[in-house]
């Protein structure tokens, strides 16, 4: 999310979780135009529900220097409902209360701020439901 | 008849004690709990803010109505603390909850009234017949100066309420304004913190606008206190809204359920519509609920709710507002809590 040009472009997906669902059922929240697996090109749009399963996670330490005041802080794999997977913050919460397998329910935060006077990145992130 | 068609509050998890900020200034917690009647205030987590508080408090208003957002025809966003100076904090909503791209949006200011103004402004556009819903909206991360007064009310969350026409959840009865020029409170361009009348935020402010507005509205509806099963007034603090609302007539215990205050601090813009939320969570059909807001600047907006039926079938489709307050949060020290709100200065980090 470098720029406001291609922030905006990534609204769709990012604010409310618009993701492809491909013939084979592979579902993609980030935009892909081609099934990896089966070379498909044909897709249709759905929303994702934004409740889903933590697969793996790990607890940040040490972070990049956007993110360094919010330490120790989770990063989870999570796999939604309707199958698409991605990574995510897991806020609101202690590290130790995370588990694999948990619920999470995806909610709208800030990510980062371009310093003080560029644009503000909204995005999803996931809290323990 | 129109009025709120779906209603929801967010309130983050973070909260710091009035006896922290006390113990940081060398101040006596019991006297200041005491006389503010506050025990912590909510702040929001250092990814939240009036945007993301909007979008979350609006979700549940969309859970509540069960309406498609794309027939929403206007969206009113009250902050004093929106994000960005010149960019819209409505559009980013709109984008995140699916609604528009046809629909009228702009982002309201007015002191702490700036919600009950995004909700006057949906109603009368609902009523007018210029659309079929609404969306009406009060939140803030509220700003106070380190050690001054206002540091141990100003606090963080909101309230989004659809306004539309059939299956209403509450009649909105009557509605009256009452506004004048008055410097109580105020923040100029680029200046952090908010400045102050000091006692002068009393008397000549938030109770000649509240009783003002107050007693119009039971002139205007030819209602007496005791036809209402609660009351809502803006809350600075604790004491003020109890003061204003007996001086009307009414009893403590139509104002407690509203009373969010003592568990929350002020949420400005989110203040009464918030309190509001919360007797919207309990109340009856057939109930009336009268609320006067608090600007300073200074101005009040008031209103008279009726619940409907259809009430009860949907208090339970999201988060309540007292569920929120007393369930799980985390306690910030003052150092992480200046770190949270942005109150002191680290290096530039891009």
């Amino acid at each position: 999310m470098a720029n406001s040009q291609r922030y905006t472009r990534e609204i769709p997906h990012r604010y409310r979780l618009e993701a492809q669902k491909f013939k084979s059922g592979f579902v993609s929240l980030s935009r892909r135009y081609v099934d990896p697996e089966t070379g498909e090109q044909e897709y249709e749009k759905i929303i994702l529900k934004g409740t889903g399963t933590i697969l793996t996670y790990t607890v940040i330490y040490v972070s990049a220097d956007a993110f360094s005041k919010q330490t120790p802080f989770v990063i989870a794999i999570i796999e939604t409902d309707e199958g698409a997977r991605l990574t995510a913050q897991v806020v609101d919460c202690e590290p130790e209360e995370v588990r694999i397998g948990a619920r999470v329910e995806l909610v709208f935060r800030k990510i980062i701020n371009e310093g003080h006077s560029g644009i503000i990145n909204y995005g999803y992130k996931a809290v323990l439901i | 008849m129109v009025g709120i068609v779906g209603y929801g509050a967010y309130i983050p998890k973070y909260r710091i004690k009035t006896s922290s900020i006390a113990e940081q200034w060398g101040n006596d917690a019991t006297t200041i709990e005491q006389g503010l009647m506050l025990k912590e205030k909510s702040v929001p987590n250092i990814d939240e803010d009036t945007i993301t508080i909007s979008v979350q408090a609006a979700k549940y208003a969309l859970k509540r109505s069960g309406i498609d957002p794309q027939k929403i025809g206007a969206v009113y966003i009250g902050s004093e603390s929106h994000p960005y100076a010149v960019k819209p904090s409505g559009t980013v909503l709109i984008d995140a909850l699916g609604i528009g791209p046809d629909v009228h949006v702009a982002d309201f200011e007015f002191a702490c009234k700036a919600g009950t103004e995004a909700m006057f402004v949906a109603y009368s556009h609902v009523k007018s017949g210029n659309m079929d819903y609404a969306l009406g909206i009060g939140a803030d991360t509220s700003q106070g100066a380190p050690s001054d007064a206002l540091e141990y009310s100003a606090s963080a969350g909101g309230a989004a309420f659809i306004f539309g026409k059939e299956n209403v959840l509450a009649n909105v009865l009557f509605t009256h304004s009452y506004t004048t020029d008055t410097a109580d409170f105020w923040r100029r361009e680029y200046m952090h913190y908010p400045r102050h009348g000091g006692r002068f935020t009393g008397e000549p402010a938030y109770f000649k606008h509240i009783l003002g507005c107050g007693k119009a509205l039971l002139e205007k509806s030819g209602l007496k206190p005791s036809d209402f099963a609660y009351a809502v007034f803006h809350m600075p603090n604790g004491k003020f809204p109890l003061k204003a609302g007996t001086t009307l007539g009414f009893t403590k215990n139509q104002i407690q359920a509203g009373l969010v205050v003592t568990a929350m601090g002020n949420t400005y813009s989110g203040s009464s519509p918030t309190g509001l939320t919360a007797i919207l969570d309990i109340i009856k059909p057939g109930e009336k609920v009268f609320m006067v807001s608090f600007g300073s600047g200074a101005g009040s907006d008031g209103f008279i709710f009726e619940a409907t039926e259809k009430i009860s079938e949907v208090q339970d489709l999201a988060p309540k507002t007292w569920d929120q307050l007393n369930g799980k949060r985390f306690y910030l020290d003052y150092g992480k809590y200046l770190a949270y709100r942005g109150k002191i200065l680290f290096n530039d980090i891009v």
